[in-house]
């Protein structure tokens, strides 16, 4: 049965209580999680080192203004961080930090990853003026019941993965019914062992998975379909994604805001795929017509082919498209037929290899005779 | 004026293999549709699966890629990284409602001519059926 750190405070405080005496017992040089910015409830990710800074920290915010996994691979891209920092991220951020260490984009070592079981993040657009704050209290009730938040990403609606799979500790919030009166932390590895000796609060044993877990992944399943209907995506054709993608400005936001699209160059920003004037020449007298800019759906279908197999849904994608177009439900949907094929689970095992670069002699025998 | 539909397929075919097949199959008389735009690169593994979705989305009606049988590779594994990489660019044609049977991967050693005159004729005759591709009418893409 795993071990359980059990504080007796409610968990926001409680974790907060508890990276202060990871900073100041010195076991962490620098805490990384969420910080406000303004009393709006403008929140931001930052690399705290100061106990007074850490009285602005809110790790639990349901906010995620960049993809940490994104941001810890940028502090390791070169090395490892010379002192141990504790990290405090959602499951799709660990999962997607650690598809870019695959991609040798980063590094593990001196992490000590704190994560939570997740209940979503509110989508970007909506964090404006407030409005977070106000929505709160309910986001924070259906979490209790073990319900779907309304009003949160569609792809956090639809996620099965909310259980971190490789955090060192993880804070147990989904479908907790205390969680105003007690904070648990389940230690998963011995590195989360070391870390919480002698931290304020008692080591029990409880189990993570429970009915009411297993509940919530079948909500979200049929929450998944639901919504796919909604936005007509539940069976895409040629015309349907012409019609989706029609309003794209091919502004790349998506691309950039995405933590496996690490490549400095992108193709699709290369002169490999620049459309020459002799290219806009040719299919004028082709076609009698073109869209300028060229080439939307080759870019967005040609991205599926690159990072499909890793894509870990975090939603990223549609928060920052200019024009509400829904990608990361498109994107996800395609990644999950690709990751079933290949029996592959983005970010689960570091061990395991990206579909992409590996092969097995045996395998796919129909194909090609 | 009705110009009867003759499909423009795409093959990219190995140097050492495919494209051998097919010139044998040439030297041989035997009967080839001229459907057929051979395109030749060193190897399978070498066919980016983006130049597939450029194909097919510039309007070719259908694209194949031809190499070497599993472990006859002439770079040993190219051609395992070319059969994942096909069934990568199916699915995801699969999965966004696009004709992902336009698409197909056949091996074709160097001495197997009617092999490849047979292949191309088949898929040839299977394209037809399938149409035109409708990219051809889209300006939006």
């Amino acid at each position: 049965m795993p071990k359980v750190l059990k504080i007796k405070k409610g968990v926001e405080e409680g974790i907060n209580d508890f990276l202060k005496f990871l900073l100041e017992s010195g076991k962490v040089k620098g805490i990384f999680t969420l910080k406000k910015t303004n009393e709006n409830g403008a929140v931001s990710y930052s690399l705290i080192t100061h106990l007074d800074e850490l009285k602005k920290a809110v790790p639990l915010f349901p906010l995620m203004p960049v993809n940490a996994g994104k941001v810890l691979s940028a502090f390791t891209l070169l090395e490892a961080t010379k002192d141990t920092v504790a990290a405090v991220l959602r499951p799709c951020e660990i999962r997607s930090f650690i598809e870019l260490v695959k991609r040798f984009q980063g590094s593990m070592e001196n992490f000590l990853l704190i994560s939570l079981t997740c209940g979503g993040v509110f989508p970007l657009k909506s964090a404006v003026n407030g409005e977070v704050k106000k929505l709160l209290p309910i986001y924070w009730e259906s979490i209790k019941k073990g319900n779907i938040s309304s009003n949160i990403r569609p792809t956090c609606q639809t996620c099965e993965h909310f259980i971190p799979y490789q955090a060192d500790m993880t804070i147990a919030i989904v479908e907790k019914k205390n969680t105003d009166k007690e904070c648990n932390i389940f230690l998963n590895t011995d590195k989360g062992e070391n870390f919480a000796k002698e931290a304020p609060g008692d080591i029990v044993f409880e189990e993570m998975d429970t009915n009411e877990i297993t509940e919530l992944k079948n909500k979200r399943k049929t929450q998944k379909k639901k919504l796919y209907e909604e936005l007509g995506i539940e069976k895409l054709e040629f015309k349907t994604l012409i019609k989706i993608f029609s309003a794209c400005l091919s502004c790349h936001a998506c691309s950039h805001a995405c933590p496996i699209c690490y490549c400095t160059l992108c193709d699709f920003e290369s002169k490999i795929f620049e459309y020459k004037p002799s290219s806009y020449n040719m299919e004028l007298n082709q076609k009698g017509g073109i869209r300028v800019p060229p080439g939307t759906l080759f870019f967005h279908i040609g991205r599926m082919v690159h990072m499909g197999v890793s894509c870990v849904g975090c939603g990223m994608c549609s928060d920052v498209c200019p024009v509400n177009i829904p990608v990361s439900m498109i994107f996800s949907m395609v990644g999950d037929s690709l990751q079933k094929m290949f029996e592959y689970l983005p970010g689960k095992d570091i061990e395991e290899s990206i579909p992409f670069g590996t092969f097995k002699t045996e395998e796919f025998a129909e194909i090609g005779e | 004026m009705n110009k009867e539909y003759n499909p423009k397929i795409i093959g990219f075919l190995c140097n050492w293999c495919a494209y051998t097949g097919a010139d044998l199959a040439g030297v041989s008389r035997l009967n080839v549709p001229s459907s057929l735009k051979a395109v030749r690169v060193m190897c399978s593994g070498r066919v980016n699966p983006l130049f597939v979705l450029k194909a097919f989305l510039g309007g070719a009606d259908g694209v194949i890629i031809m190499g070497c049988h599993p472990g006859d590779c002439h770079y040993q594994k190219g051609n395992y990284y070319a059969r994942r990489r096909f069934v990568l660019l199916q699915k995801v044609f699969e999965t966004l409602g696009l004709d992902f049977e336009r698409l197909a991967l056949s091996w074709v050693s160097a001495s197997e001519g009617p092999r490849f005159a047979r292949v191309t004729t088949e898929f040839s005759e299977k394209i037809k059926k399938l149409g035109p591709n409708p990219a051809k009418e889209e300006i939006f893409l």
